[in-house]
């Protein structure tokens, strides 16, 4: 066996100083106010927000939900097509999150606008126009387009190791394709939706930029308000961290719930390719 | 001891505070095949890998010509190891696989070359000199890494299971060849099997192991026919264990009858056990025989019968070329060289009673014995 | 059934390309609306090279991406290395921390590392954000990804290989680099590439750890999307949309390749 146990030392290090560190630093914050002094102030601040952590909560998980039912089928078709086309196919996948995200998300103002070319379209047919955008509908389509991709992908992933004679031999047994569905494909599936479900609602959970492009500040997620406090024009740092804390707290709940599903994974089940 | 190469001096060894290796000493001379023989998680590979360095034992130490090398690295070692399923370099091809030892000694590329054209030579590998490694079977892959270790021109070579991924045609015919290359070169050689038959065909000492412990040393033939205990006489070969007394030298007792035999130096009225082995047992008339019993079945083995016969309620095997159906009554007659008598071990009488005999028992009857396991020694996972 | 389901991948694709398609196509749109069509130029194709706060920022994003993959290349390979070598607990502890950037959300994960920053600045003088700070950033969420990587491919490797170079002769440094290193690299060069793009494609560390000296370019489009986004942007990015696809084109067409010439030979 490799006696080099010590090859971790610049990994151990880096990560105590820019991880862990850092982390405790927002609990400093949290707890203190500008003097530096200790007190629970910014925690009790954290109460004006309850609203905000549940719609940002409630909108993440549709997002997610949406996520899943949307890329379950896809992942699927994908999984059991020739070797070339599967290729072919989450090359498609993966291809427009090599285009900056925010432009992507720039552009579906262009498609979402009162004026902008799905009004157009319905216009030809005699609707709408519809409004759209600065809803919190505009908000959760911005969430399910940026992030599809990483449902889809660790989904493919464990799909892809499903031998197809154990999909036959449930057929063989009798099961329809719901039963099928349901008692084969599912649960050997499991791992695959853990990781697409982490991999998706904690960035929807936490986004501010979606919420200002597609919801025109009207849908303030946690996120706007975490970034307001650091890089806004009256920066609080302490209130900031503690709405982070909480942040990460109530994520760390959620995946907590989740890994209850999916046990003994090391690395994180279908991570990425 | 003269011309001693290795020794291991009370020896012990512990993963995860599991006692692998208990007190072990074993002395290995110059030029031997030694065979280290035990089922899995005996510690015979932990033993091995002690030798190569890559255990370093909690207690003990470790001679080479007489020199203590405890703390030695693997790589300043002068012996080198047959892996299990063979350890090939894949980024390389067979040529630099073999010659991998010697560009880490920086020799002369003429050297080399030379060097690995007579070690191709040796295990038959002539003009595969560029292939791939992945492209090669099983028993070429085993011939790569026999050139690879002996390349570096070792004065022992440990060889730990090297065949066990191999078929059982080709087992037999490697065997021959390693054997063949040990004396042709004349080195020592220390194998780890758990193949009993492969053991006795090979080997001038083995060493029988079990439970971190040495349970007897000695040529194939002293273990066959004068086992230490009820453990060697039933993993080497089959064993019709009794219980017995020894009233004086060449006199024992069992089922009641008293039989001359070859063993002596054991005190006045000792409990003993006796070893039959199921080969040794003539067959007669039930008249004529000094026990008789009834044939409780009989499997059909090529050479020949494998016969469960019930004395008394203690069941035998009987190997036998005639035919002697389900329900019949035999005799046998035992001579005194058909009796070894072994002094009482923590052994007895867990072993050599055939009465609930089926050939996967053993394996079948524990549920935590995983079929598959190596050896590993007590390695993680 | 099989339609079926060739109509559905198609419609979820067309929902991926959609936005992509409009950024291109107004790339080209003579006018800076991002609605209204008023005919075809290349002007801002031309007009982005003279762009000077455009092309910082793509050169800090390139510096920052292969630097950053080039560290985090570097401690992650022998993090997996010395993490592959540890007991189950520890090693459990290892993944556990190596875990945290991953798991954790960006916006806390650049939160925390600002208010490292602005600790350490106002403390000592020292790290006031810039380059450094970014560079520092993008290396720490970069190094568990390749961690990640090359862990299988440790695990997937003969462990007795590493063994048998010993014991051929090698000094455990040397076994790394002739047996081992051959053997995972495939896994190293993968953490790298995922390194390199992730860095590209961040924006919330970045937003929180560069400061206002050294802009990446997805910070710098965040501040024109407060405004309007210039055209010229929406050039860059078909520019880099272009190159990437035909990359994946190439890197595609010469696995497949490999794959046909594999079969040739079986």
């Amino acid at each position: 066996m490799m006696k080099s146990r010590s090859a971790a030392a610049p990994f151990g290090i880096w990560m105590t100083l820019f991880t862990i560190v850092p982390l405790g630093i927002v609990v400093w914050y949290a707890f203190t106010d500008k003097s530096g002094a200790f007190t629970f102030d910014n925690i009790r601040a954290i109460g004006d927000y309850a609203g905000t952590f549940l719609s940002s909560v409630a909108m993440g998980a549709i997002a997610t939900v949406i996520c899943l039912v949307l890329a379950y089928p896809l992942a699927f078709s994908i999984s059991r097509a020739s070797e070339r086309a599967q290729q072919t196919m989450v090359m498609i996948i993966m291809l427009p999150m090599w285009m900056n995200f925010l432009l992507r998300t720039y552009a579906w103002m262009s498609l979402l606008e009162n004026n902008g070319f799905i009004n157009q379209l319905l216009g030809l047919i005699g609707l709408g126009p519809v409004n759209m955008i600065n809803t919190s509908g505009a908000v959760v389509l911005g969430m399910v387009y940026n992030f599809l991709p990483f449902m889809v992908l660790p989904l493919y992933s464990v799909m892809v190791k499903i031998d197809v004679r154990v999909i036959e031999a449930a057929q063989d047994l009798g099961a329809n394709s719901l039963q099928v569905l349901r008692r084969v494909l599912l649960p050997l599936s499991v791992p695959g939706i853990v990781t697409g479900i982490t991999m998706v609602f904690v960035p929807a959970v936490s986004t501010f930029v979606i919420s200002k492009l597609l919801g025109g500040g009207k849908q303030m997620m946690i996120g706007d308000f975490i970034e307001m406090f650091f890089l806004g024009n009256a920066p609080n740092y302490n209130v900031g961290a503690a709405l982070s804390l909480v942040l990460m707290i109530l994520i760390l709940i959620c995946m907590g719930i989740m890994n209850l599903v999916d046990k003994d994974d090391e690395d994180g089940g279908g991570l990425m390719v | 001891m003269e011309n001693e190469i290795i020794r291991l001096q009370n020896i012990a060894v512990s993963f995860d505070g599991e006692r692998v290796l208990d007190d072990l000493s074993l002395s290995i001379r110059d030029g031997e095949f030694v065979t280290l023989l035990g089922p899995s998680g005996c510690g015979k590979t932990t033993t091995l890998r002690i030798i190569g360095g890559f255990v370093t034992p909690d207690a003990g130490d470790v001679f080479f010509d007489g020199k203590r090398v405890n703390d030695l690295p693997a790589h300043k070692r002068r012996v080198n190891t047959i892996f299990q399923r063979y350890a090939l370099f894949p980024h390389l091809n067979v040529y630099e696989n073999v010659a991998f030892g010697m560009r880490v000694q920086k020799k002369k590329n003429a050297e080399i070359r030379q060097t690995v054209e007579r070690m191709l030579e040796l295990v038959n590998l002539k003009g595969f000199e560029k292939r791939g490694v992945g492209t090669l079977s099983g028993g070429q892959q085993q011939r790569v890494a026999i050139a690879r270790a002996l390349a570096n021109n070792p004065s022992v070579l440990l060889l730990d299971e090297p065949l066990s991924a191999l078929d059982l045609k080709l087992r037999k015919d490697m065997q021959g060849e390693l054997k063949n290359i040990q004396k042709s070169l004349g080195i020592t050689f220390l194998y780890v099997t758990h193949d009993q038959e492969e053991a006795l065909s090979l080997s001038d000492t083995i060493v029988v192991m079990d439970g971190g412990r040495i349970q007897q040393i000695g040529s194939p033939q002293d273990i066959y026919n004068e086992p230490e205990n009820a453990f060697v006489a039933d993993f080497i070969g089959e064993s019709n264990i009794l219980d017995g007394i020894m009233h004086e030298d060449y006199l024992v007792e069992f089922f009641g009858r008293r039989f001359k035999c070859l063993d002596a130096g054991f005190g006045p009225r000792e409990p003993v056990d006796v070893v039959i082995r199921p080969e040794d047992i003539d067959i007669v008339e039930p008249e004529k025989g000094h026990l008789t019993g009834t044939v409780t079945s009989v499997t059909f083995k090529g050479v020949h019968y494998e016969t469960i016969v019930d004395f008394k309620g203690f069941k035998w095997m009987i190997q036998t070329t005639d035919f002697h159906g389900e329900g019949s009554v035999i005799g046998i007659v035992l001579n005194p060289e058909d009796i070894h008598i072994m002094k009482k071990s923590a052994y007895s009488g867990q072993f050599g009673d055939y009465s609930s005999y089926s050939e996967e028992f053993d394996e079948m009857a524990d549920p935590d014995i995983d079929l598959t396991q190596e050896d590993g020694g007590g390695e993680e996972e | 059934m099989k339609k079926l389901s060739k109509i559905y991948n198609a419609l979820i694709f067309i929902f991926l390309y959609a936005p992509i398609l409009v950024l291109i196509v107004f790339s080209f749109n003579d006018s800076k609306s991002r609605v209204v069509w008023q005919g075809f130029t290349t002007r801002w194709y031309g007009e982005l090279f003279q762009d000077k706060v455009i092309m910082e920022s793509l050169l800090t994003t390139l510096e920052v991406a292969v630097l950053s993959a080039l560290f985090a290349t570097i401690i992650g390979t022998l993090a997996a290395v010395g993490i592959y070598s540890m007991n189950r607990k520890l090693r459990k502890t290892m993944l556990a921390v190596n875990n945290i950037p991953m798991v954790n959300p960006e916006i806390v994960t650049g939160v925390s590392l600002m208010l490292v920053f602005v600790f350490v600045f106002r403390a000592t003088g020292m790290l006031q954000m810039g380059f450094g700070t970014l560079l520092l950033s993008h290396i720490t969420f970069n190094i568990p990804y390749v961690v990640l990587q090359v862990m299988p491919k440790l695990r997937q490797m003969d462990r007795h290989m590493y063994e048998a170079a010993l014991d051929l002769g090698c000094s455990p440094r040397r076994a790394f680099f002739r047996v081992v290193l051959p053997e995972i690299l495939p896994g190293v060069v993968t953490g790298a590439l995922m390194a390199f793009t992730l860095s590209l494609d961040d924006f919330v560390i970045s937003l929180f750890t560069s400061g206002s000296t050294a802009q990446t370019l997805s910070v710098t489009i965040y501040a024109m999307t407060k405004k309007r986004v210039s055209p010229k942007i929406n050039a860059l990015s078909t520019l880099l949309f272009g190159a990437v696809l035909l990359l994946l084109i190439i890197v595609n067409l010469r696995q497949m390749r490999d794959m046909k010439k594999q079969k040739k030979h079986g």
